[in-house]
């Protein structure tokens, strides 16, 4: 086949709807793109153990202690399934984590904020796994197969961790003065943060609209965050907790939520590695990945020897 | 080309976006998640036993219970730290079955002493004289998986074997908790034995550090073995087990797993008790005040607060 057959059967699938699978010939730049984008959705689900990991050995009851150490393994597990999605476009694991700690591949963003009180864990939950919802519910119709699919297994539980993280700050804004004022603190601390996690705004993001032709985006990086907006507003309300935007306000007509800009400097400043805490949140996962090495090895090491005695019993048996 | 059809997809997305929307409106079962407690919640009120001492009860609850949630909470330090995200899973989720057990005990423990305690206030704001957990299971790992492995394997073994042995205890909590135990705990104990294997049979400087860790870890092991005053009395009433009779399946166990790991067995004395005194009569390690402080650090700032 030629690759212009090639090309058009690829542009077939994508305007069917239908998903590309690993084995199906695709354009170099879409492979490119989806290892990049796969490989900063694995990045995140990784490093964002960390601000959460930083309270569990705090936590102030056992429930929530367990809830929190259930939800980090979840993170965990995400990673794990999105690694795997990499690898089906050709890049294995131990590659992407030497970019990571090597900062030559990003991840959220958000992550470069540090936890500084426990309702921080109830507001993660809340806006921070409920932005990654409003991000990653399209994705599960992404138009590469795998990547689609490990979604589906991941926004099922992003859902759960969303609701727990409403229901701790339900329990604390029911709780004592002290309880209300750091959920209300940390609301503050996180909204904008979050808001600019969508990405930047649509006339500046130039990546888009080759990403939505190609079925990996499916809505622009402004409505998803008009999406999240609608949804936060009646759920502070529930809390009784106010958002920190004077210019948030009903749009009859446009039946939306109006908000006010974010800073987007700090936002090219934490992308660009002057986050409150990227060096600390990359220094982790370098020494982590670090003083592991020596464990790896000897797994494989092991492994090796194994395959060799089996080998050996299987020389053995053929010789009697 | 493989064509997907996207009905399902399309389901599951709606649902997610649907079940957030309906945040508010919380009436989920699965909010209860990763308690344990609510399976047990029949047990726990049920009345002592008879012919067994509330007090006993309740201190021998609290010495499983301790030792569960103070291991869970060295096992938990790995989350993010483990050498593989594969052990990141594993470690979170044997930190978590261990506080599962832990909190039925100190639930169980609380009811039974009448004292209107549950188990976050025994756990948080207990001081560290009234724990009674044993030292293998506070002694930290500084981030040395090799501790780590050497620790769980030790204490999965004689935990193992210990459950085993409270399947049919006259307390129904405990038996209840032996009964969910006995699964988790194997699969903690095989866990460990098999990385016992790969790191003492893997390379040579694998096989240094896990002999090491191994050494390091051995001397607190005469403790597991050693009986309370409250388990002799509670043997007697049927609820709990000799830990000395644990020895001879604890040690069958691990001389198996280190020969095939090629590790030799450690000969060093074990530590030594302060008057006779050691983690069941609240005389600790070092390691344990720090824990507790760290532990207990925000449940004390707020003692009026409901979490
Ligand atoms: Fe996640
Ligand atoms: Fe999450």
């Amino acid at each position: 086949m030629s690759t212009a057959d090639l090309e058009q059967g690829f542009a077939a699938t994508i305007s069917a709807d239908q998903r590309i699978e690993p084995r199906d010939w695709m354009p170099e730049a879409y492979r490119r793109t989806l290892i990049r984008q796969i490989a900063q959705h694995a990045h995140s689900e990784i490093i964002g153990m960390q601000p959460e990991g930083n309270w569990i050995l705090r936590a102030p009851s056992l429930r929530r202690k367990a809830i929190l150490i259930a939800k980090v393994q979840d993170e965990a597990g995400h990673g794990l399934y999105l690694y795997a999605a990499a690898e089906t476009l050709g890049v294995d694991r131990e590659a992407l984590t030497e970019k990571l700690i090597e900062s030559r591949q990003k991840y959220s963003s958000i992550f470069n904020y540090p936890t500084l009180s426990f309702a921080d864990i109830g507001v993660i939950g809340w806006l921070v796994d409920g932005a990654a919802i409003c991000n990653q519910v399209p994705l599960c119709r992404c138009s590469y197969g795998p990547y689609a699919r490990a979604m589906i297994r991941i926004c099922k539980e992003e859902s759960f961790h969303q609701r727990q993280g409403f229901e701790l700050l339900l329990a604390m804004v029911n709780g004592s003065d002290a309880q209300r004022e750091m959920v209300q603190e940390s609301t503050n601390r996180w909204w904008w943060p979050t808001v600019m996690m969508f990405g930047p705004p649509d006339d500046d993001s130039p990546n888009t609209a080759q990403s939505m032709e190609w079925g990996i985006k499916r809505h622009t990086n402004d409505e998803l965050r008009q999406r999240f907006v609608d949804m936060a507003v009646p759920q502070a309300a529930a809390l009784g907790v106010s958002l920190p935007d004077p210019e948030l306000v009903w749009n009859e007509e446009r039946k939306a939520h109006d908000y006010g800009d974010p800073d987007w400097e700090e936002f090219k400043a934490v992308v660009a590695g002057a986050g409150p805490t990227n060096a600390q949140r990359v220094a982790r996962r370098r020494r982590a990945h670090e003083n592991g090495a020596w464990v790896r090895e000897a797994a494989q090491a092991y492994a090796d020897k194994q395959a060799a005695r089996a080998a050996g019993r299987k020389d053995c048996e053929v010789a009697a | 080309m493989n064509v997907h059809h996207t009905d399902v997809k399309e389901h599951d997305a709606a649902n997610a976006y649907q079940s957030m929307s309906e945040t508010t409106g919380h009436d989920d079962p699965r909010w209860a998640f990763g308690t344990g407690v609510e399976d047990a919640q029949a047990e726990i009120t049920s009345p002592v036993p008879d012919g067994v001492d509330a007090a006993d009860l309740a201190a021998y609850c609290l010495m499983l219970g301790d030792d569960a949630l103070i291991c869970s909470h060295r096992l938990s330090e790995w989350v993010s730290n483990a050498p593989e995200l594969e052990e990141d899973v594993a470690l979170a989720n044997t930190a978590l079955d261990l506080l599962g057990q832990a909190r039925v005990l100190l639930a169980r423990a609380g009811q039974v002493e009448g004292r209107d305690r549950d188990e976050d206030s025994l756990a948080y704001l207990r001081l560290e004289a009234q724990f009674r957990n044993v030292a293998l299971a506070e002694i930290g790992d500084d981030l040395d998986f090799a501790c780590a492995i050497a620790r769980l394997l030790l204490f999965s073994s004689w935990r193992l074997a210990l459950l085993h042995r409270l399947l049919d205890s006259r307390d129904p909590v405990i038996a209840a908790v032996a009964g969910k135990g006995v699964n988790e705990v194997t699969y903690h104990r095989d866990y460990a034995a098999r990385w016992a294997l790969r790191l003492g049979d893997g390379t040579a400087e694998s096989h240094d550090r896990m002999q090491t860790a191994l050494n390091a870890v051995w001397p607190y092991v005469e403790e597991l073995y050693r009986p309370s005053e409250v388990e002799r009395r509670l043997v007697e009433a049927g609820v709990a087990v000799d830990p000395a009779l644990t020895r001879a399946e604890v040690d069958a166990v691990l001389d198996e797993v280190l020969a095939k790991a090629t590790l030799a067995r450690p000969d060093g004395p074990p530590i030594g008790t302060i008057g006779g005194r050691g983690g069941r009569q609240g005389v600790h390690t070092e390691h344990l005040g720090h824990v507790l402080a760290e532990m207990q650090s925000l449940a004390r700032q707020h003692p009026e607060a409901t979490w």
